[in-house]
């Protein structure tokens, strides 16, 4: 998956000699895997398991669930989830949490909706206000955090109620803005990337993937440190090829269910959202797995004291995380103000910061500070959207909604249940 | 025998308030040594151990490395000229590997300013085989999994790493049982053989007797005396703890009856 897990992968011998090729070092590697697996360490194995066993359920009793149609739907649902849990991550990294994260990005995208209908500002003006506002948000809490002392859940208790009251207030009377036909922010979620484009994005991904899973090799090997066998690699490669390409042909379906004379505009490729968060990912996880800022997080959550005898600038770290989280906050909703192609009054309130945090946990980041990986985010959110999608189709009638958020519910218990237990059988 | 010291402290004061911690305290740590630094609680030593660490500042009197006179005015400086302190509590992060808990704040970084695992993979891998380390399957195991005794390992490797010239061990037996006991004071002994000044602070007269070459005793915030590990019995040292005195040892009858408090 991420660089993260090759990181973990250990030798097996003591001794780095010489690189053993073929079949033994497979299996050495293999044994040394479920080693770890046994040891806590279970990386996204629960995220990944669920997000089959699920999607098999939903697909066994709903005709049409892995259609190309619903398939998009799950895609354009899951990105502002996989967004805002994207942001969480870094804040749960350090063991606090944001529950303004829902209304921060509420707030933003309807500064950004208000900006562009109200002020006439250009689309890209008021994205950048939007935006920047989000950082805003972050720097004022991070520092009540880091430098007041005030406990994370306090203060984004009280800016969640506070920021659903300014949204409120902008957006006014009229219950929601809505954006523009022609604007850009809208073909974010509705729009689709040619079908030639969508392949050459995927082969850019795969062979980017794979370059820098050898070059990390070979680089081991000229150390003398190897851990990973090629065929490893290879097969990793070869499982994201796969599903890389599924994902591409089954987007380049015809999803205009008329295409005559008069309505012949096609709508194929996957949306443009697709290449946002591919592009998020590649970026976070790089900070997060390669970088001495990213290092000094998992530090600082792991062991405080331990950082700041290291030298590591502790209320810095801190701030750092919240600012990231509403930015990314903001980034969120702006996706989801896309989708609905308008902001609500009520925009990012409800249940949007507890399935963003519910897919930051599912994906296997811990609550208690020190454990996650943006993977996390994206299988997370995942599996919250299927749960979603599934479920909306699943149960009907008038109480639906509220079954809807009973299990929503039932499984964010659940991934924090399994979270504890795992944090347990790792320190003892 | 007739080498400078690494560290030598000079009449040493430090006082809280109206409360003398230390008076004029005297020490010396050779290159090479294990110098124990043993007394009672409430004794001075972790305050000593502070004021070489520069976390507090002395009220008075010299630290000297290596024969020069240094002011120490935080631990940053203390790091500078080569102190290495290894608390009790260890400040290892359990959700870390052995080589990044080794690096920790002291990364090694690539021409493009990513983290370069490799060399410090390497070099971490190094200064465990310096000092003969075998209980470690993998520097890339994550703290969480190691035993006590190696975690104390793995924090005492990280001053061989830095090439610390003082290296203080807080207690480092405290926690553990017999075998990993003997297998960390081998490992202090190797770290002396290295040509560090150790500085053992322990309340464990057994380990104090088998590893130090010179022992130091506090006695209510005075240095009752320093002496030869070979030049003494543990009886002795005992009774230095407890009452300042052994026989022509030392601190005079009038200064042993409590009077630095």
């Amino acid at each position: 998956m991420s660089a993260q897990t090759d990181d973990l992968v250990k030798q097996d011998e003591p001794e780095p000699d010489e690189p053993a090729e073929g079949l033994a070092a497979l299996g050495a590697y293999i044994r040394d895997y479920f080693a770890r697996v046994r040891g806590g360490e279970l990386g996204s194995i629960p995220a990944l398991v669920g997000l089959v066993v699920i999607t098999g359920v939903f697909a066994l009793v709903h005709q049409g669930f892995l259609s190309a149609y619903n398939l998009e739907a799950l895609v354009i649902q899951a990105a502002p989830i996989i967004v805002m849990a994207m942001g969480l991550v870094f804040v749960l990294l350090l063991g606090e949490i944001d529950l303004s994260a829902g209304t921060t990005g509420g707030l933003c995208s309807a500064i950004t909706a208000v900006l562009i209908l109200r002020q006439g500002a250009s689309w890209w003006l008021a994205l950048i206000v939007g935006l920047v506002t989000g950082l805003v948000i972050g720097f004022a809490m991070g520092w009540l955090r880091a430098r007041v002392g005030i406990p994370s859940f306090v203060i984004t208790l009280a800016t969640f109620l506070a920021f659903q009251g300014v949204t409120l207030i902008l957006i006014g009377g009229q219950g929601s803005v809505i954006l523009p036909d022609n604007s850009p922010l809208i073909k974010l979620e509705n729009s689709f990337v040619p079908l030639w484009l969508g392949w050459v994005l995927l082969a850019v991904v795969v062979v980017g993937y794979a370059a820098t899973k050898v070059n990390d090799e070979l680089g081991r090997r000229r150390s003398g440190i190897s851990r990973a066998p090629f065929t490893v690699i290879a097969a990793k490669v070869v499982i994201l090829a796969v599903l890389g390409a599924a994902f591409t042909y089954e987007m380049g379906v015809n999803r205009n269910l008329s295409t005559n004379a008069f309505f012949n505009n096609k709508a194929q490729g996957m949306p443009w959202v697709v290449v946002l968060l591919l592009i998020l990912f590649t970026v976070w996880n790089f900070v997060l797995s390669r970088t001495r800022y990213g290092l000094h997080l998992y530090a600082v959550g792991g062991n405080e004291e331990a950082s700041r005898r290291a030298g590591i600038v502790v209320s810095r770290i801190r701030i750092s995380v919240f600012v990231i989280c509403s930015g990314m906050a903001a980034v969120s909703g702006i996706i989801a103000a896309s989708l609905l192609q308008s902001v609500q009054s009520n925009a990012g309130a409800g249940n949007t910061l507890l399935l963003a945090v519910g897919a930051a946990v599912i994906g296997g980041t811990s609550l208690f500070g020190g454990h996650g990986r943006i993977i996390d985010a994206v299988l997370g959110g995942l599996v919250v959207a299927v749960i979603i999608n599934g479920m909306s189709d699943l149960i009907q009638g008038a109480n639906s909604a509220g079954y809807e958020w009973v299990v929503t519910g039932a499984v964010l218990l659940l991934a924090a249940g399994f979270d504890a237990v795992v944090r347990r059988s790792r320190t003892t | 025998m007739t080498s400078v010291p690494t560290l030598e402290l000079r009449g040493v004061d430090k006082s809280f308030g109206p409360v003398h911690v230390l008076s004029s305290v005297n020490l010396t740590a050779k290159a090479g040594e294990v110098t124990a630094l043993v007394g009672d609680n409430g004794a001075g030593k972790t305050t000593l151990v502070k004021c070489i660490g520069g976390i507090y500042r002395v009220d008075a009197g010299e630290l000297i490395f290596d024969g020069t006179p240094r002011t120490v005015n935080g631990p940053r400086d203390a790091a500078l000229l080569g102190v290495e302190i290894v608390y009790q509590d260890l400040a290892l992060a359990d959700n870390l590997d052995i080589v990044q808990n080794m690096f920790l704040g002291r990364e090694e970084i690539t021409r493009v300013r990513t983290l370069d695992e490799n060399s410090m993979e390497k070099l971490a891998r190094q200064a465990l085989d310096s000092l003969s380390v075998r209980t470690v399957r993998s520097v890339r195991q994550h703290v969480a999994s190691l035993s006590g005794g190696q975690r104390q390992t793995v924090a005492i490797a990280k001053s061989v790493l830095w090439q610390s010239k003082v290296v203080i061990l807080d207690e480092p037996t405290a926690a553990l049982g017999v075998a990993q006991t003997g297998q960390v004071l081998d490992l202090v002994r190797r770290l002396a053989e290295q040509g560090v000044a150790v500085i053992l602070v322990s309340h464990n007269m057994n380990d104090v007797m088998k590893v130090a070459d010179s022992i130091g005793v506090l006695f209510l915030g005075r240095m009752a005396a320093q002496v030869r590990r070979k030049d003494v019995t543990q009886t002795q040292v005992v009774e230095l703890i407890t009452a300042g005195r052994s026989g022509d040892l030392g601190l005079s009858p009038e200064e042993s009856s409590g009077a630095a408090v």
